[in-house]
């Protein structure tokens, strides 16, 4: 039979390579064109100390994304990712604060919490097959109730007096938990390094192993991959259980680096979550959801951030931006979709 | 003067000439039929004349005026309407037939007036009596069944004073009834002169109903002929334009041994039970018309729907209750629907290939890549899959090459029993004639091959035994050297005496 090679068509049009380009590249070269702006507007934005802040800020964010990636790689959506890191920010305050634990509880629990959250997403949207956006928004309401009746809306910080009169708290936030946001190791902040390390393993995992293969299968058409013998309702449920255990790390990180279990705090980051990974589709073109996209996606949405809160552009402005970047990134994903 | 005029039409997509230089001609009250494989162009020449693409160079004519369409609404008014073979894309589903049937008074433009319920019903039961049709007008289009829809396309069209119906295979869908049912409405549109286009793969119909037929190969219009006058040999091998190596069934030895077997197997959706067996190396064809329950039992007996029954492989009872568990019992399943649930369009050649055997490429959890693609371009290599690359996406693949794909997954896994259902649909002689090939090497291995289709010429082709489904039962069993056409047909028709009368009596009120 004959192949068909590429080089059989060598007279490519220049505008379809032009188009091309900018879809494998345009948000990379969006994301050099951001810090050549920044580096040119301000000279405090390229320097050590800025550069590790930026990655420090978003390590957060990026942590999230991954959660949120993995349930758009099966092909749903997890909408109450915000609410868990509020829960898993709250409950390890109040394991350390109100109870006294020991680190490893202060980890555990808040993890386990956000597995059964995804359980619950699994539940609802698998099994009992309500749409994943309005099944997770349910959840995520009842998360937020959950979180707010449990602290009776105070946030909690080290020796604070307790909500229902009985004295002061006995616990502190321990310097053991705190070095997870805020400690350094090789003078690089121990967030950063791990969140590189969980984006390298979960690359990974997505790319190299059968497990991240039937993740993809799964998402890229649910029937077809049942039909082959993947056992697809298994996998949905792992990601929505992924997706609560990344947002719950999240909110460990979160509490460590502010030293409070603050109320509702993980509320900003289901959105810039989401929009990291929805950045990272156009990422090399890859048109689908993926790890290294979704880091780049966090990236740019942090740099923004950063960049623009130096230029003295208020916080409520710089929404707009974020959102005009998604669009981008969107159009350059979406543009020549339909065929 | 003819009706339509197509003379040296030309078009190109970038460096790629789909059509070139063809010349194409359809008379008043004539139904010119339009052959070809898949990527011969006809579809590309359907699109030009109803304004979808427009055309590089070339002119076409409507009675004597030239004519230059650069959208769908161009084509329309100048008279040329089309009955696409998705019929899905030009209705609209949760409004009832009456609406869909009458869309032109809502969105008409400068006729666009108030108008009443009673009158839209009474101009919608006109338009379907033209067409000789009965839908409840209160239906709701996402409840018809795929000939309702494409009668009430055709109706549409009709009502819109076309004066050129284009037909895209108009009878895949349908049943034997129906397909009759839509040749009277033709011969009844013949003879008030409109001209219609035919595209279809089956040479039977197009002797029956085409005056004129033109066979398209590599975007050339390569030869008309008048239907009679031709042999079916003679456009196949034109279509092909090379020796047509037709798959005539041999007599194979069987050895006997029993592979799989099924035992009052409950099919949900038909309500009936089957039981069958198919023996080691032997292909059992399936033969039903549409609506048969044929793609119903083979999903049952694939787990993928909630079927009750006894399976037994080998001899061992198993039970198999999703399609995890039929993949594990050396069960593989080729469905109908190849995009929707036989392969992944967004994913590669490779990854298609590895899916089902995925675990013998990832011993321990890590996928061996170098195995997989090397494994791939063999696969590719042996069942003459065009592919730029294996990672090139399916998508972008043809229907006939998506299909080798459909079922080359299955040869890594360590399958013993194969179901197909309706394998050829959608795709070319040449691709065809692949897939026959593979499915007789599969039998000669020893495996056991389950064969569903309504292409009874297919099954003579193919099969050693041949069972007749009707109405969700296995109403006929026979050898192949026992079995004709006539007595499929017979047989498949059977269990359904009231289709026969019935068309009698349509055939009785017809002028």
């Amino acid at each position: 039979m004959k192949q068909l090679n590429i080089s059989d068509y060598p007279q490519q049009d220049l505008k379809e390579r032009i188009v091309n380009f900018f879809m494998k590249f345009g948000t990379l070269l969006a994301l050099g064109l951001i810090i050549v702006f920044f580096s040119l507007t301000n000279d405090q934005f390229l320097t050590y100390g800025n550069i590790t802040d930026i990655l420090r800020s978003i390590s957060i964010v990026t942590l999230v994304a991954i959660g949120v990636t993995f349930s758009m790689i099966v092909g749903g959506f997890d909408l109450s990712v915000g609410s868990t890191v509020s829960l898993a920010t709250v409950a390890s305050g109040a394991l350390l604060v109100w109870h006294s634990q020991e680190l490893l509880v202060v980890l555990i629990v808040p993890l386990v919490l956000g597995a059964l959250i995804g359980l619950i997403n699994a539940f609802i949207v698998v099994k009992i097959r309500i749409p994943d956006l309005i099944g997770t928004l349910a959840v995520m309401y009842i998360i937020n109730g959950v979180h707010l009746t449990y602290t009776k809306g105070y946030s909690i910080y080290g020796n604070m007096p307790m909500p229902d009169g009985s004295g002061t708290a006995p616990g502190i936030f321990i310097p053991a938990f705190q070095f997870i946001g805020q400690g350094r190791l090789f003078n690089i902040p121990f967030p950063v390094i791990l969140m590189v390390v969980i984006v390298a393993l979960v690359h990974l995992f997505l790319n190299y192993t059968r497990a991240g293969r039937l993740f993809y299968m799964t998402g890229g058409n649910k029937e077809a991959a049942r039909l082959s013998g993947v056992p697809v309702n298994r996998y949905r449920t792992y990601a929505y259980v992924i997706s609560g255990v990344f947002a719950a790390l999240a909110g460990i990180v979160l509490a460590a680096r502010i030293g409070t279990g603050q109320v509702s705090a993980g509320d900003p980051l289901l959105m810039d979550g989401v929009a990291a990974a929805l950045i990272g589709y156009s990422v090399f073109g890859a048109g689908k959801p993926n790890v290294i996209g979704t880091f780049v996606g966090a990236i740019i949405i942090g740099i923004l951030l950063n960049g623009l809160t130096m230029m003295n552009v208020p916080y409520y402005a710089q929404d707009i931006i974020k959102g005009g970047i998604l669009v981008g990134a969107l159009a350059l994903t979406y543009f020549r979709k339909k065929e | 003067m003819s009706l339509l005029q197509v003379q040296q039409l030309t078009k190109s997509f970038g460096p790629v000439d789909v059509l070139k230089q063809v010349d194409f001609s359809v008379e008043p009250g004539e139904v010119h039929a339009l052959l070809g494989v898949n990527g011969a162009g006809k579809s590309t020449l359907v699109k030009i004349l109803s304004g979808d693409y427009e055309k590089d160079d070339g002119s076409i004519q409507i009675n004597g005026e030239e004519v230059h369409f650069t959208s769908p609404s161009e084509a329309q008014a100048k008279g040329i309407a089309i009955v696409v073979q998705e019929v899905d894309t030009g209705l609209i589903p949760n409004l009832p037939v009456v609406e869909n049937l009458t869309l032109d008074l809502t969105v008409g433009g400068k006729n666009s007036r108030p108008i009443s319920w009673k009158k839209r019903r009474h101009i919608a039961r006109e338009r379907l009596a033209k067409v000789n049709t009965h839908i409840p007008l209160n239906q709701l289009i996402e409840d018809c069944t795929l000939s309702q829809k494409q009668m009430i396309l055709l109706a549409r069209a009709v009502a819109s004073e076309a004066k050129i119906i284009i037909f895209d295979e108009p009878t895949a869908p349908l049943s034997d009834h129906e397909t009759k049912q839509l040749f009277q409405v033709i011969e009844e549109l013949k003879t008030q002169g409109i001209g219609m286009i035919y595209i279809s793969h089956r040479m039977q119909e197009i002797s029956q109903i085409a005056e004129r037929m033109t066979v398209m190969r590599d975007g050339k219009a390569v030869a008309v002929y008048e239907t009679g006058k031709v042999s079916s040999e003679e456009v196949i091998q034109t279509m092909l334009g090379k020796q047509l190596h037709k798959a005539d069934y041999h007599h194979r030895k069987i050895s006997g041994e029993t592979m799989f077997e099924i035992e009052h197997l409950s099919v949900p959706e038909t309500g009936k039970q089957v039981s069958l067996t198919v023996g080691a190396g032997e292909i059992v064809g399936v033969a039903g018309l549409v609506g048969a329950g044929k793609s119903e039992t083979a999903n049952a007996i694939f787990g993928v729907t909630n079927a009750k029954g006894k399976w037994f492989v080998n001899g061992h009872s198993v039970s198999i209750k999703s399609p995890r568990h039929a993949v594990n019992a050396g069960l593989s399943f080729i469905p109908e629907e190849r995009r929707k649930s036989g392969v992944l369009i967004d994913s590669s050649v490779q990854e298609n290939l590895s899916l089902p055997a995925l675990k013998s490429f990832s011993p321990a959890g890590w996928i061996n890549r170098k195995k997989e693609h090397q494994s791939a371009l063999e696969q590719i290599e042996e069942l003459g899959i065009v592919t730029s690359s294996p990672k090139a996406l399916l998508k972008h693949l043809s229907g006939g090459n998506q299909q080798k794909v459909s079922i080359g997954k299955w040869l890594n896994h360590d399958s013993n029993v194969f179901i197909f259902d309706e394998p050829t649909k959608g795709i070319d002689i040449g691709a065809k004639n692949d897939v026959f090939r593979l499915i007789t090497h599969l039998a000669d291995q020893g495996k056991g091959i389950l064969y569903f289709t309504s292409e009874f010429d297919e099954l003579l082709q193919i099969a050693d035994r041949i069972l007749v489904m009707a109405d969700g039962e296995i109403t006929d069993e026979m050898q192949n050297q026992e079995a004709t056409e006539a007595r499929l047909m017979t047989a498949a028709a059977g269990g359904n005496a009231v289709e026969t009368v019935e068309y009698q009596r349509l055939s009785a009120a017809r002028p």
